[in-house]
């Protein structure tokens, strides 16, 4: 079964002022239709492939053919992030977490401030093209970034990191050009506005059973 | 935005400048691994702190290939931030006082010297980068050039399909090159800030494929910037002067 795009789960200019909805339209319609279109291409006719979901995808690249390994690791990477970028933004969002996370947030790293901070410094310090992430591994938070479409769960040898995403942030130049152009730390401050953190808790409680 | 610093002014490639580099390299005794040092790029001689170099153009002169708009952040932003931090991570360092290209060439590979790495090599490529473009660009490469482009590549349009290619298909931020690589051309891809400079490799031409380069003008259509480029922009006389160094 090929994967799908799935329609942005809100308008796309819901989440205006903070991300435009030129911007919503080109990274989900454009960037994102290309990861999955690329994705599909690669494992046709590759049978085992081509049913398995694409979480044990990502997380069995070692066992996908050299031939189109990088491709499925850009383009399954693409598609399985940018599905999950979307789901843990939302219009009228933002603000802080609260419960569980939120004890869990201040406990690591001292304050949902300092947190903040070492989360925008993780996206401004991804030299060219990556994410931002906050992760469960082993039952402990961790901020870390990764080039290009890698993720956690890709895991070390591949992503230089492994675990559970429970927020990221896209810091791609196509994710913020065309409103922050080079101003990629506004954009991360801006960003704090549309997470959903009700979806970032969720994921979070999920990941610790 | 702030164009004071991007007004048109004459291109510095002298080549006493040139003489002066290899004067100082063979003076100091450097011995290096890299047969592309040798190349100039304006400024690329000087140690902190490190100038941007100017425009070679007007900064509209590209239009309607890249717009003014995105040459004003391309150069005045992001070209200006690689000089910014550069100086900022070399001053009171051992890099202080080499020239830039090597700086670009002590610190490649090295883990812990990345970000020198990253801003020395991105200053570089983007003065390269300006001077690879030129308004009125593109159409034929001079009859030398052409000669040993149709020796590499078979044909001009298979050279200028080889560098698309590499252009398009650079995942994530990088840059695509023509190089010189022993007696015959090549086209090669980078990511991010890496550079043909610190290999035995000698850079001729590049096209700048990070997003910021393309996307105010073209968003996702990297293949319409690279073709665009290669048709109307490219600067095949600056290529030749670097077959001829």
């Amino acid at each position: 079964m090929p994967h799908e795009l799935a329609p942005l789960p809100y308008a796309k200019d819901a989440l205006e002022p903070y991300i435009d909805a030129v911007t919503m339209e080109i990274h989900h319609g454009k960037h994102h239709g290309a990861y999955v279109a690329n994705l599909n291409k690669a494992i046709t006719g590759h049978s085992a492939l081509e049913s398995m979901p694409i979480e044990r995808l990502l997380a069995n690249l070692g066992s996908v053919p050299d031939s189109i390994r990088t491709t499925v690791r850009n383009n399954g990477g693409g598609h399985w992030n940018h599905t999950f970028f979307w789901r843990i933004m939302g219009p009228g969002c933002g603000g802080a977490p609260t419960g569980q996370l939120a004890d869990a947030i201040a406990s690591t790293f001292g304050s949902f401030d300092a947190f903040k901070e070492k989360f925008e410094a993780a996206g401004l310090g991804r030299f060219g093209s990556g994410w931002a992430w906050l992760l469960l591994n082993r039952g402990k938070l961790e901020i870390t970034s990764t080039p290009n479409q890698d993720n956690p769960l890709m895991g070390k040898d591949i992503a230089g990191c492994e675990g559970i995403p429970i927020l990221g942030v896209d810091v791609w130049e196509h994710a913020y050009y065309l409103k922050y152009q080079n101003r990629r730390g506004d954009y991360l401050k801006a960003w704090w506005n549309v997470v959903n953190w009700s979806e970032v808790a969720k994921r979070y409680a999920e990941s610790l059973r | 935005m702030n164009s004071s610093n991007m007004k048109p002014r004459k291109n510095k490639t002298g080549t006493t400048r040139k003489v002066n580099r290899r004067k100082f390299l063979a003076v100091s005794g450097v011995v290096c691994a890299s047969g592309a040092v040798g190349i100039l790029v304006p400024g690329a001689g000087a140690a902190v702190p490190h100038g941007l170099p100017p425009l070679p153009y007007p900064d509209n002169a590209l239009e309607p290939v890249i717009t003014a708009r995105t040459i004003s952040f391309h150069y005045g932003k992001h070209h200006k931030a690689y000089v910014d931090n550069l100086n900022k991570l070399a001053a009171g360092t051992e890099y202080a006082e080499l020239p830039l290209e090597r700086v670009i060439v002590a610190t490649a590979g090295k883990p812990d010297k990345t970000a020198i790495f990253n801003n020395a090599a991105q200053v570089w490529n983007h003065t390269f980068y300006w001077q690879s473009l030129r308004a009125n660009g593109g159409g034929e490469p001079p009859r030398a050039l052409r000669d040993r482009i149709e020796a590499s590549f078979g044909s001009f349009e298979e050279c200028k399909k080889k560098l698309a290619e590499a252009a398009v298909s650079q995942f994530g931020s990088g840059w695509a090159w023509l190089v010189l690589d022993g007696e015959k051309l090549g086209v090669v891809k980078t990511a991010n800030a890496e550079t043909p400079l610190t290999t035995r490799q000698t850079p001729l031409l590049t096209i700048d494929v990070w997003e910021h380069a393309y996307y105010l003008d073209y968003q996702n259509r990297r293949a319409d910037y690279v073709n665009a480029v290669l048709d109307k922009l490219v600067n095949w006389e600056f290529a030749l002067q670097n077959l001829s160094r």
